[in-house]
């Protein structure tokens, strides 16, 4: 018995070594995609796939110019941003449940240290000391203030449902099916849905794909950003992005992911192969959904954003209280 | 060992006590090295009594109401906000020590005339927590109430300075009105706490101990609506004195709060008692973080957040108590634990803040957001210290602040489980509430480090500012380790709490806080601090690695790319300080979708036509909604109420000895009616 388990810790850990190299090779890959996916539906053939990993291979070639009369904490934060996704990269699942990371992979914690990176961003571009960088850093926490009870929110329904905040129980029990379909689960997905539009920068937020425009965010706060430092920027960024797409296919159609054993991850590789495929499967259509939706849409103004993340808010509410409603949990 | 640990408090309250008069008698030196020095013998002395297991015991010492003496207690409750109490005050005295965190005031001796006031401040405090009498709570919480007030005139030459301290002198009178009253009806039949204990109060009158209580030491631990005294007295007492109002007196009040609605009112309480604890908890939580984002004055913002933290505690004590009104003492517990592990972190990590804006206003000699920038580099060991404190304030994990906050999220899930659908709609707001209040929280971090610390100097004092001298580096540094550690182990807070736990909720953390982690039930997965650690620590590794392997190393700088903000010119050296973002920018999004409706906010825009040589002028107005709603009604009574005694005063004799008949039929009818009950 006591191999078995330490077979399955062995697993996790193997599981969680794939889990990171594979997020770390698809981010790039599927905001690649997405640009690619929105230049043909917008009738041109744009960039290969490959784009963003090529530019990240040019980023770091280049010596990094650093803005005058910046401080340590402009050098330290893209460090710190990167980390801090990449440790929440680590804690989501994505093909198979039981990694060595499931213990710690808590949906506040996760939340935490998304926030601890758009923290760290915000920071570096006021210590930039221009205009754009604080424009950028003082909308990116305004929205935040907004994104974070609406995603709270989301969290509540799950945990309602599952009894623990934790990921790898809440993606257990539904992959189990314990729950069946609820209304709630759909209403906790589009409140989800545009939490990611908004933390991610997309349109209609934020224009990714825009330089130099009043309305932005994400690339106001780094601008100031160059050579390895913009690199571990852009990479923080896509892999945001993929996390919430894991994320989202975890906690809302985990069908298909390798389901854990009680020690760890399973231990049948061929299971591991199925879902990766499904989380293949998953991400792409996520990337073809966002990409329509990002070209049927215009960008919103400013201040129409909260109301959209209220009326997020008020969907995860409603969530929750039809569960109570359903369920009574007294 | 442990046995004598409270006498040995007992003593280092007494001498702190007679310290202060001491202290008037030969100078300020012996002042703060004599509080630094029983400071850290108090710390030492309560974390043995702590970790020996925190027995409950009293003494009776000669002085208090003629002829009898007064009890002091100590036990796990008092003893977890003692440590709280001696390390804060230790690090505020330390920094006190410093020669250069005296502002300005120190030419004419203000600064020395108030010394004395500082050890009978930490003394009264001490007291409020070996209180086991209502003589004694009194007396100490008036002892600190008035040696703060004291305190907080230490630059009293400054008009602001006064307008503070009068009305942190009202507010804390009408919190000793209110707890004298209530510790009255407590003490129906004797003052002492075992007394009140035997018969916990029923009722009514349970009722009224509880409104009053909640005004009493809501007042003073700054409770939404009674909280507009707290930002003007933070901001206008010096760094060390404003370190510990906001660290440590607010949770004297926090404390006796708990005493009296968790242990003295019995173990008994209606649920409904929670709801205005949650009710003003949350009301704080929002209206603070707000406040702290829109605020251009550094030390006001860290006293609005103070509210925040303050209001996030007492969300807590009250799902505590309605989870020990419906029988659940493992969720009781675990909101407690939330609250006193939230009380504990936040008395450190704003001491730290609080200390950190002291050497601020001393190397810039200025307070404002738009005068500040470009600290970093000129200070980076308080700009680090001050962003480590900072992150406990946002909430990031793994900070201190994080850890707590992740409980007490987890005791709003819990709470779902209490009653029915009214109930459980009522947690669901209030989950909104709290988590707006900690993403406030955390743009309020973000903004106050970012415009305060980072960027290019506002003004020619902040680009000549220096590093703060030896003993405030090191108060700040020690304590910020410190807070750091709590966020790596909470766990071992909780353990130190368990004894208060144990106390006023049966359910405990004990087999749900290790060493590592903390988990919301036994068998659930949780939270443990040091693997995010450990995860950030090897992505960041991981990272430096490759782009070591990778990346070309070294970098250059040259100017700003952003619309040619090149380095400043050596005729304005510190360039062009409206060019950067400041307070009021940063929150100018948030101001406008929120402001409206929490704080009143109007903004008039004065643009002239064009050919009008006029300057285009933009003005702002924000108002608390309490000083509408509460002070100014208040004081309009007053007004009222002064001219109808001066009406009186001028009656005929005939007028008057109707009224005086007129009363006295009046109180007979009343005697009569409540004979009648």
């Amino acid at each position: 018995m006591s191999t078995l388990a330490g077979i399955s810790a062995v697993a996790g850990v193997l599981v969680l070594l794939l889990h990171v190299a594979l997020m770390l090779a698809a981010a790039p890959i599927v905001l690649g995609l997405a640009h690619r996916l929105k230049a043909r539906l917008s009738g041109r053939i744009g960039p290969p796939i490959t784009q963003r990993l090529l530019d990240l291979s040019r980023l770091l070639r280049k010596q990094p110019v650093v803005a005058d009369g910046t401080s340590w904490v402009f050098r330290a934060a893209p460090l710190a941003s990167l980390a801090a996704t990449l440790a929440a990269a680590s804690l989501v699942p994505s093909f198979a449940l039981g990694m060595a990371t499931a213990p710690f992979a808590d949906l506040l914690t996760i939340a935490g240290l998304l926030a601890l990176s758009r923290a760290a961003m915000a920071l570096a571009a006021m210590d930039t000391g221009t205009a754009f960088g604080g424009i950028g850093a003082s909308r990116a926490m305004m929205f935040s203030v907004f994104a974070e009870p609406a995603f709270f929110m989301v969290v509540f329904t799950l945990a309602l449902l599952a009894g623990t905040t934790n990921l790898d129980t809440i993606a257990t029990l539904i992959h189990s099916g314990t729950f069946g379909l609820r209304i709630s689960m759909a209403l906790a997905l589009v409140a989800t849905g545009v939490v990611m539009l908004v933390e991610c920068g997309r349109i209609p937020v934020d224009n990714p794909a825009g330089h130099l425009e009043l309305a932005m965010m994400h690339e106001a706060m780094v601008l100031e950003y160059s050579g390895r430092h913009l690199a571990m920027i852009e990479l923080s960024g896509a892999l945001r992005l993929l996390v919430w797409f894991s994320l989202i296919g975890v906690m809302f159609a985990p069908f298909g992911i390798a389901p854990r054993d009680a020690d760890g991850a399973s231990l049948a590789p061929w299971l591991w192969a199925v879902g990766m495929m499904a989380w293949i499967v998953k991400v792409a259509a996520m990337t073809l959904a966002l990409a329509v939706f990002e070209t049927t849409r215009a960008k919103m103004r400013v201040f129409r954003v909260p109301e959209m993340l209220g009326m997020a808010l008020l969907l995860g509410l409603l969530a929750v209280i039809f569960l109570f409603v359903s369920q009574g949990f007294a | 060992m442990t046995e004598y640990c409270l006498p040995a408090l007992a003593l280092v309250m007494a001498c702190l006590l007679a310290l202060g008069v001491l202290a008037a008698l030969t100078g300020p030196r012996l002042a703060y090295w004599g509080s630094l020095a029983l400071c850290g013998t108090g710390a030492v002395a309560v974390l043995i009594y702590l970790i020996g297991g925190a027995r409950a015991g009293s003494i009776l010492v000669p002085f208090g109401l003629a002829g009898q003496p007064s009890v002091l207690a100590l036990d796990g409750v008092s003893g977890f906000f003692m440590l709280l109490l001696m390390l804060a005050g230790a690090a505020a005295t330390a920094a006190a020590l410093d020669d250069h965190n005296r502002g300005p005031g120190t030419e004419d001796g203000t600064d020395n005339a108030t010394a004395p006031a500082f050890p009978i401040f930490l003394g009264g405090m001490a007291l409020t927590l070996l209180a086991g009498d209502a003589f004694a709570l009194l007396a100490g919480f008036e002892a600190m109430s008035l040696a703060s007030f004291a305190l907080v005139l230490t630059h009293h030459r400054q008009p602001p300075v006064r307008a503070a301290g009068l009305l942190y002198l009202g507010m804390a009178s009408l919190s000793a009105l209110c707890l004298i009253a209530a510790l009255a009806l407590l003490s129906a039949h004797g003052a002492s706490f075992s007394a009140m204990r035997a018969r916990p109060p029923e009722g009514v009158r349970a009722a009224f101990v509880l409104a009053l209580v909640l005004i009493g030491a809501g007042a003073k631990a700054g409770l939404a609506p009674l909280h507009v005294w707290l930002p003007p007295a933070h901001a206008a007492a010096p760094g060390p004195v404003s370190a510990l109002m906001s660290g440590a007196m607010t949770k004297m009040a926090i404390y006796v709060m708990i005493r009296l609605l968790f242990d003295l009112s019995g173990p008994a309480q209606p649920i409904w008692w929670a709801l205005p604890l949650l009710a003003m908890g949350v009301g704080s939580a929002v209206l603070g973080a707000f406040r702290a984002n829109i605020e251009t004055d550094v030390k006001t913002i860290l006293a609005c957040s103070t509210i925040e933290n303050v209001g996030l505690v007492v969300v807590g004590l009250g799902l505590a108590m309605a989870a020990r009104a419906a029988d659940l003492s493992a969720l009781a517990g675990l909101a407690l634990g939330a609250s006193l592990l939230h009380a504990f972190g936040h008395g450190l990590f704003k001491t730290v803040l609080f200390l950190g804006a002291g050497a601020i206003q001393h190397a810039t000699l200025t307070r404002k957001l738009q005068r500040l920038g470009g600290l970093a580099s000129r200070m980076p060991i308080t700009t680090g210290c001050m962003i480590l404190a900072a992150a406990s304030l946002a909430g990031l994990p793994p900070s201190a602040g994080f850890a707590s906050e992740w409980m007490l999220l987890q005791t709003v899930l819990g709470a779902v489980r209490l009653g029915g659908l009214g109930l459980q709609i009522m947690i669901c707001v209030l989950a909104a509430g709290v988590v707006l209040a900690m993403a406030l929280a955390a743009s309020a971090a973000v903004r106050l480090i970012g415009v305060a610390l980072l960027g290019r100097p506002r003004s020619a004092e902040a680009a000549t500012a220096a590093e703060a001298g030896p003993p405030l580096r090191w108060a700040v540094l020690s304590l910020s380790c410190l807070v750091l550690m709590i966020g790596l182990f909470p766990g071992a807070v909780l353990d130190l709490a368990e004894p208060a736990l144990r106390l006023l909720a049966t359910g405990t953390m004990a087999e749900r806080a290790g060493f590592m982690s903390i988990t919301p039930t036994a068998e659930a997965p949780g939270y443990t601090a040091i693997a995010v650690l450990a995860l950030l620590g090897l992505a960041g590794f991981a990272v430096m690695a490759v782009l070591r392997a990778r990346a070309v190393a070294g970098h250059r700088t040259g100017p700003a790319w952003d619309c040619g903000l090149g380095a400043p010119p050596p005729w304005l050296p510190f360039g062009d300080p409206r060019l950067q973002y400041a307070g009021g920018s940063f929150a100018q999004p948030l101001r406008r979708v929120l402001g409206g409706t929490l704080l009143a906010t109007t903004a008039t825009l004065d643009m002239p036509p064009p050919g009008d040589p006029r300057p285009a002028t933009y003005h702002e107005t924000e108002t608390d909604p309490a000083e509408t709603a509460l002070f100014q009604p208040t004081a309009r009574l007053r007004t009222e109420l002064t001219r109808f005694a001066d009406r009186m005063q001028f009656l005929t004799v005939r007028q008057i000895l109707t009224v005086m008949f007129g009363l006295l039929i009046g109180l007979l009818a009343f005697v009569a009616l409540v004979e009648q009950l």
